[in-house]
């Protein structure tokens, strides 16, 4: 067992900076991350081995931060373990934090009297029928694809659903040389226009959107706003997409007129769900916020969670983005050193001061990107009763509805009924629209609804990977019950 | 309310786990108005959450006759429940990999066959037959004709719809806060108002004990924390329930290919907070001996795990009667391998408070209780 003053799970922006500032208060720091390198999902690493055979894509701002702080990581004290799948975090009974995981070298466990879960963010789909084709890869993964291992996800491409990462998503498509069929886009113009007012608060950010759109524009990418795809069609993989107008609501406008779009991929992502899976686990208090992407946990303004010791950040938290992570979790950390008696309160207040600024700088256009990012109240409505909710159990829409007319009013019980979120993602990727469809049924109210109690483990991980070396005779058996 | 005047119940049931509404559905059946008082959904308790084994092998000595006609129960749900809970009926071996082990598995065998369980010790060798998937490190084998297992999960949704239908008042998310005796019956009181009953039937799993406090009888009640793992579905791995002699390994394989490994390990939780952590050690524990056991498991992924509460008395024998001294007023639950049993005693409870006799003795808890006089009325 290793033992620390500090874990951070999830080398993101958020973890990385809260590892870096603790550690740089003089606190032993433990970070812990799945991936091989830090970066997350925004600063993703390119795979040690890239495929041969294609150009790396020309490096851009995020490439550069992503190597900056993998160089300043480097150069620190704080130990990461990269490749280490954390399946359970646990308070146990002496104070404190617990972490297990299964490293690339066998189970790995480490404590610390202070944790802060810096887990990310996972994407919405709003499935529709042929969601679960071949073909068919959210926003994220083709992300993964397109930086990490340089890998276009098609040929004939559609980048489908809302948000920045549309744009981003897109031009990256195009920088490498591929063909974008189509942007479809749940967003009007009107609600960008209103986004973009904040975003003039970051030029720089705003001159990045703006080439991504003029490189959509400038190759006459067809833009379809106020759009969602309706169906994904193909044998035994991707043919053709039909999309069809959304009314104010987010659901599809009756009489609307369908397009028929031919592609062999389709990137999508209907915004991001926090995953909140520590403070879940752990049964912090939480609080729904549409705003923020769904259940986030209840936190101060340094990031500390209803339990003590325990700090949440970045997108994991309530979605804010990349940049604000950075500051949250810089504070997070030097919030734990303080806590742990490394800074006193007027230097926990200079260190933590431009942190502070920046952070409320940046919260308008946070608020900005999470909205256009935001469920919508009809997005759910048209869900055909034959389409996948969990493609993990198979559990269509008509499942859970029916779950709903034999007594089920909460996800948990809904989960019982149908086995929903049962499988190794754990609701991962259905929770969040299973959740709103239940609570539409109850008259809209998510809080209501509620969530999937949190359970172990954080990652579905092999067995093999948990057991280490052992003999039948070290198995600590407990004694036997009464005859 | 108004001027209206509360409907009074022959039977109110507080409590919707296995044992509740069992009792609850045969009391209906013999001609009572029941209510069925649950706090939250019906089995989401111990009754939702347990690993499902039908097993004699891990199943007390004294309750081998009642486990017997409570596992052809099940066998045959869609008769008397008339819903589907999932259950499956195979063989079950329990294994032993030391001498030790062999030595208190051939006695507890022998034991538990001359109560009636059908079971032979076979070698390790002759085990690997009755078990494809089984290791070859087994020196001896309990096996078991008469085992199997429910889909746990389903239990809730099955019991719901044959109270509905048998014209039980099902009252969920309705808890219990306190219950008065009057002259001719008892009202419980609950957040969305009272509810009067003749007699009331207290099946509360973990939480009888506060329930009796409520009658100002002290019954310590142990809380037991049993952690679960469920693997994803994989291809088929094993087709018998197997535990091992100490009854600390339980382990079978779903038809749709999850495997849920249990055995009683002990994680963290009490009465007031539940089930709350999975200690990772003993999971690791149990995991390890799954993996020994059938070592096809290695390959297979964690999806989840979980841990739920189990009652238990004093001396881990049921509480399953009339409450001494209080005329009316019945208790069950703390059945050891309930979900097995309850079935059957629950269903001998309710014959009692039918008038009827039971086939077979109930289990008063008067043997668990100070002498009468020396407990005080201000228990409570
Ligand atoms: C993890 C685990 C695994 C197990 N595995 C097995 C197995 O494989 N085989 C087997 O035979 N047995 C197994 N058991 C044991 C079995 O599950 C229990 O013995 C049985 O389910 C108990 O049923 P019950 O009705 O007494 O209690 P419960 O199912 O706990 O029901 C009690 C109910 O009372 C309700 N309640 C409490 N307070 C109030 C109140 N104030 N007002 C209203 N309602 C209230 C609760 O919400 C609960 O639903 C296992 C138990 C656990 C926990």
């Amino acid at each position: 067992m290793r033992r620390c003053d500090l874990i951070v799970l999830g080398a993101g922006p958020a973890g990385a900076e809260a590892a870096l500032a603790a550690s740089g208060a003089g606190l032993d720091v433990v970070l812990v991350e799945e991936a091989a390198a830090a970066g997350g999902q925004v600063w993703r690493a390119p795979a040690a081995a890239s495929p041969p055979g294609l150009d790396p894509f020309p490096a851009e701002a995020e490439a550069r931060a992503g190597a900056a702080l993998r160089a300043r990581l480097a150069a620190s004290p704080v130990e990461s373990w990269f490749g280490a799948r954390a399946w359970s975090v646990i308070r146990p009974a002496e104070g404190g934090f617990r972490l297990d995981a299964a490293g690339p070298e066998g189970p790995l466990a480490c404590a610390a009297p202070r944790l802060v879960a810096a887990t990310g963010a996972v994407e919405r789909v709003i499935p529709f029928p042929g969601w679960t084709l071949p073909g068919v890869i959210g926003l994220a993964a083709a992300t993964v694809l397109l930086k990490a291992q340089g890998v276009l996800p098609g040929q004939r491409v559609v980048v489908a659903g809302c948000g920045p990462l549309l744009a981003a998503v897109a031009a990256k498509i195009l920088a490498a040389g591929g063909e974008v069929v189509a942007v479809v886009d749940r967003a009007a113009p009107a609600e960008w226009l209103a986004a973009s007012r904040a975003l003039a608060s970051r030029p720089r950010l705003l001159a990045r959107g703006l080439g991504w759109a003029l490189r959509i524009a400038g190759r006459r990418v067809p833009v379809h706003f106020a759009h969602a795809v309706r169906a994904a069609e193909g044998d035994e993989a991707l043919r053709r997409l039909r999309i069809a107008p959304l009314d104010a609501s987010g659901g599809f406008a009756p009489g609307g007129a369908e397009r028929v779009l031919e592609a062999d991929a389709l990137c999508i992502g209907d915004g991001l769900v926090p995953g909140a899976e520590i403070p879940r686990l752990l049964r912090a208090r939480l609080r729904f916020d549409r705003a923020l992407g769904g259940w986030v946990p209840e936190l101060d303004a340094e990031g500390r969670t209803s339990l003590p010791g325990l700090f949440a950040v970045g997108d994991g938290a309530g979605l804010r983005g990349q940049a604000p992570a950075v500051h949250a979790g810089r504070i997070a950390g030097l919030a734990a050193a303080q806590e742990a008696g490394r800074l006193d309160a007027a230097a926990f207040a200079a260190a933590t001061a431009p942190e502070r600024a920046a952070l409320a700088g940046l919260a308008p256009f946070a608020a900005a990107m999470a909205g256009l990012m935001a469920l919508r109240p009809g997005a759910v409505r048209d869900i055909a009763p034959e389409t996948v909710i969990c493609r993990c159990e198979d559990v269509t829409r008509g499942m859970l509805d029916a779950a709903f007319d034999e007594g089920a009013r909460e996800v948990n019980q809904v989960k019982h009924f149908t086995r929903c979120g049962m499988g190794p993602c754990q609701g991962r990727s259905c929770g969040d629209v299973a959740a709103e469809i239940i609570a539409a049924r109850l008259g809209g109210a998510r809080e209501a609804a509620g969530f999937w109690t949190g359970r172990p483990p954080l990652r579905p991980v092999p067995l093999a990977d948990l057991l280490g070396e052992f003999d039948y005779a070290d198995i600590p058996i407990p004694a036997p019950a009464p005859l | 309310m108004g001027s209206a005047v509360m409907q009074e119940y022959d039977l109110g049931v507080i409590g919707g786990g296995v044992h509740g509404c069992t009792a609850a559905l045969f009391a209906a059946r013999g001609g009572l108005r029941v209510a069925l008082l649950e706090r939250g959904p019906l089995c989401r308790e111990a009754s939702g959450v347990n690993a499902g084994t039908l097993t004699l092998q891990m199943t007390r000595l004294a309750l081998i006759p009642y486990a017997l006609r409570a596992h052809a129960m099940w066998a045959s749900a869609p008769q008397w429940l008339g819903h589907d809970v999932g259950v499956v009926v195979c063989d079950g071996l329990s294994l032993a990999f030391t001498e030790a082990e062999a030595e208190l598995l051939a006695f507890r065998a022998t034991k538990r066959r001359e109560a009636g369980a059908p079971i032979d010790l076979i070698s390790g060798r002759a085990a690997m037959a009755v078990e494809p998937g089984l290791t070859d490190r087994a020196l001896l084998a309990g096996h078991c004709r008469v085992d199997g297992f429910a889909n746990a999960y389903l239990t809730g949704l099955a019991f719901r719809r044959a109270l509905l239908g048998a014209g039980v008042a099902v009252m969920e998310n309705r808890p219990v806060t306190s219950l008065a005796r009057e002259e001719r019956g008892f009202t419980a009181l609950t957040p969305t108002g009272p509810v009067r009953f003749r007699r009331v039937l207290l099946a509360g799993g973990v939480w009888i004990e506060p329930m009796l406090r409520w009658l100002g009888v002290e019954l310590p009640i142990k809380v037991l924390v049993n952690q679960l793992v469920v693997t994803e579905r994989v291809r088929p791995v094993m087709r018998c329930v197997v535990g091992i002699a100490n009854g600390l390994l339980s382990l079978k394989q779903y038809p749709h290919g999850t495997v849920v490994v249990g055995g009683g390990w002990q994680g963290e939780g009490d009465r007031e907070r539940g089930g709350v952590a999975l200690l990772p050690e003993r999971v690791v524990g149990n995991l390890r001996l799954a993996c020994h056991a059938i070592p096809a498991l290695r390959g297979a992924r964690m999806a989840r795990a979980w841990a739920g509460l189990e009652a238990e008395t004093a001396d881990a024998l049921p509480a399953a009667g009339p409450i001494p001294g209080i005329p009316d007023a019945y208790v069950c639950g703390s059945v050891h391998s309930g979900y097995t049993s309850g079935p059957y005693i629950a269903r001998l409870v309710a014959e009692h408070i039918l008038g009827r006799e039971p086939a077979l003795p109930l289990f008063p808890i008067d043997r668990l209780l100070p002498p009468r006089g020396t407990q005080s009325p201000e228990a409570a």
